[in-house]
């Protein structure tokens, strides 16, 4: 009972971290939350059914069914990068001078209209559907992990991985983490801001993606709304490890996962959502910094 | 050379442009098909050329806009705001405007809502995210002291008012040991919790279903169940709500408030408490979200947590930043605006949302610092 809540805890923690990175990241350059980016998890969820169903009309699920997932899963990557370079572009990129609130204004209006695009084009009510694939389980001892569990852990374990990677060791990463220290000292040694902030964006967009895909294959369901919830957790958890410290958005995912399977089993299902948030609560009252956050002292 | 004509080409805005609508067309295609994404494209670049023409009007609108607005409010004798009163309260009286009315109530309990939360996002710089639960708290508060107490609308209002004044004390007390964002992400939390919580505890909130059958109010032998009458009954508390918050406005209070907006650290140093202020300020704009939500409920007769999401809270900031933060005619406007013109665009039916949240982003892309803000607020480059 204890390890199987683990495991659930993990593996919807490890969206959770997924969803979290890209709120980390462009806190960590931008100093402000990008709110319509729970709106781009659920457009991933919607994508990767929706060029799952294409590609079942056109008959390569039955064909090649794997072939089929991964070019779901790019199509999905890709249009969703899209729409967060968009977003980015369109709804803040103006923005950049103006006063700290307003894009706020700008990115609750973009999770609006993201809102109900999806729910006039693709309808209000829940989207139920089946992969077909990686059904089944391993039990052991009573304890049991299915197939889609273990794909959601090492896929998210191994992009974790890669973007750990790609920030510390690759020219455009070292970029990214200079601009997030000190913009203007970045811009003048070379690094193209707007760039950088772009890419941010992208990957943030590409990562949520990848969660939206893991939920809608987990949960086999979806509506326009799931957005807002995810992504209030997500960024809870970006916040409980440390706002701006990508490890901290993945040890804050997982944290918030584990908070609410445990919370769910062991207390009451009913009180799920509000684990989290309690546990935000505490953990900022007692380290305002976060888990692995570095402590910023104020500035005169 | 055929490559120079065609980046040449590209770096003409008008193509440049045409190139970005035709990709974020592309991108909506899985969800809408090809016809609708083919009439989004044509939309947008219609739409492109169009803002491209009136760039320089609407720029001359920004910067008129607040300058007017900052003539008309403040003014010594203030006449535009008298006219704007005995417009509204003609209104009931024309023929056949009950809809009017009904939305200008709504349009005027935001109002309240907006001066409220002003005074914590505006005048003192703190941002509030879960302002929705204090209006919650208010509303709910309202609903079980009316229903199960069976005291009369005003006493149950004023203590509405003030448990939420009292709640906002409580959770700010813990909350002002952290610094600007994590107040806001405290308060996201505690909204989100309450939602729940209202959701849930079934047995004093009746969960998802609401608590109905809430009286309307009555003074003497006056019953206020009449949309005309609420609308006058509306319109006395917003009159005390804007009298109260400008008085405070320009007190002792009120400067320290600004003050700790513009510089907290420089606001210390000139001896000013600030802890003691930024909670005067939370549990004072708490206040009005309380005697708000005792007004909704009220005049609405039942309520649910449908009506306390985070949308909510959202929106009320919305109005807040829209009418130009820290100006408490702006927040009222604000709230007019985002009231009134979903109302104006009830033709639309489903589609009215979507013009909103697009409205919006326009909205900030022209007007980042509101009707009547001032560019210095919260700027980053001073």
């Amino acid at each position: 009972m204890f390890l199987q809540q683990v495991i659930n805890g993990l593996t919807i923690g490890s969206v959770y971290s997924l969803i979290a990175l890209g709120y980390t990241m462009v806190y960590g350059i931008l100093e402000f939350i990008n709110f319509a980016h729970g709106e781009i998890y659920m457009l991933g969820a919607y994508l990767g059914i929706i060029f799952l169903a294409f590609f079942t009309t056109i008959g390569l699920t039955t064909t090649d069914l794997y072939l089929s997932l991964l070019l779901t899963a790019l199509l999905t990557i890709g249009f969703c990068g899209l729409y967060g370079y968009f977003i980015e572009r369109l709804a803040y990129k103006p923005l950049r001078m103006a006063p700290r609130l307003s894009p706020l204004i700008s990115a609750i209006g973009i999770s609006i209209f993201l809102q109900n695009f999806v729910m006039l084009t693709q309808g209000a009510t829940d989207l139920v559907f089946r992969i077909g694939a990686l059904d089944g389980a391993i039990v052991i001892k009573g304890l049991q992990i299915t197939y889609f569990q273990i794909a959601i852990l090492m896929s998210s374990l191994a992009i974790m991985i890669g973007l750990s990677l790609f920030i510390n060791k690759t020219p455009i990463g070292k970029a990214m983490k200079a601009t997030a220290q000190d913009k203007i000292m970045a811009s003048l040694l070379g690094v193209n801001i707007d760039m950088v902030i772009a890419l941010t964006f992208v990957i943030g967009a590409a990562l949520a993606a990848v969660a939206g895909m893991m939920v809608a294959g987990y949960y086999g369901l979806v509506n326009y709304h799931i957005g807002y919830l995810a992504g209030l957790k997500a960024f809870t958890a970006a916040v409980l490890g440390g706002i701006g410290s990508i490890p901290g958005a993945m040890v804050g995912g997982l944290v918030v996962g584990l908070i609410e399977s445990f919370g769910a089993a062991y207390i009451s299902s009913d009180y799920k959502d509000v684990y989290a948030f309690l546990m935000l609560i505490l953990i900022l009252l007692l380290r305002p910094q976060g888990i692995l956050g570095a402590k910023v002292e104020d500035k005169v | 050379m055929s490559i120079s004509v065609f980046t040449g080409l590209f770096k003409r805005p008008i193509f440049k442009n045409a190139f970005y609508i035709v990709i974020l067309s592309l991108i909506t295609l899985p969800f809408t098909g090809i016809a609708l994404s083919v009439k989004i494209c044509v939309a947008l670049l219609v739409f492109t050329i169009l803002l491209g023409k009136l760039k320089g009007f609407v720029s001359k609108i920004n910067l008129t806009v607040p300058l007017y607005f900052k003539t008309l409010t403040d003014s010594p004798k203030r006449p535009i705001l008298y006219i704007v009163l005995f417009i509204m309260v003609l209104i009931p009286l024309m023929p056949s405007s009950q809809y009017v009315t009904d939305v200008l109530t709504l349009c005027l309990i935001y109002g309240i809502l907006a001066s409220g939360l002003n005074v914590i996002v505006g005048m003192t710089g703190l941002l509030h995210l879960g302002y929705a639960a204090f209006y919650a708290i208010g509303a709910y508060t309202h609903a079980m002291l009316t229903i199960h107490v069976g005291l009369n609308f005003w006493l149950s209002a004023s203590f509405s008012a003030l448990f939420s004044a009292f709640i906002g004390l409580v959770l700010a007390f813990p909350a002002f040991r952290l610094r600007g964002d994590y107040l806001a992400i405290v308060t996201l939390g505690f909204g989100e919790i309450l939602r729940v919580i209202l959701n849930n505890w079934r047995e004093v909130t009746n969960g998802p279903n609401g608590i109905s059958g809430i009286p309307a109010p009555s003074m003497f032998v006056l019953t206020f169940a009449n949309v005309n009458l609420y609308f006058y009954l509306t319109l006395f508390f917003t009159i005390l709500t804007l009298t109260t918050i400008q008085r405070i406005e320009h007190s002792r209070i009120g400067r320290a408030w600004h003050a700790i907006r513009e510089d907290e650290a420089a606001a210390q140093a000139l001896g000013i408490n600030v802890t003691v202020y930024k909670l005067l300020s939370f549990a004072f704009g708490s206040f009005w979200a309380g005697l708000a939500g005792a007004i909704f409920a009220s005049k609405m007769g039942f309520i649910s947590p449908e009506s306390f999401t985070f949308l909510e809270s959202a929106m009320i900031l919305c109005m807040v930043i829209l009418g130009g933060l820290g100006n408490t005619y702006g927040a009222l406007a604000g709230a007019f605006l985002l009231i009134a013109i979903p109302e104006l665009l009830r033709e639309l039916q489903t589609y009215r949302m979507l013009f909103v949240g697009f409205g919006l982003v326009i909205l900030m892309h022209f007007m980042p610092q509101g009707i009547a803000g001032r560019l210095s607020l919260h700027a980053k480059n001073k």
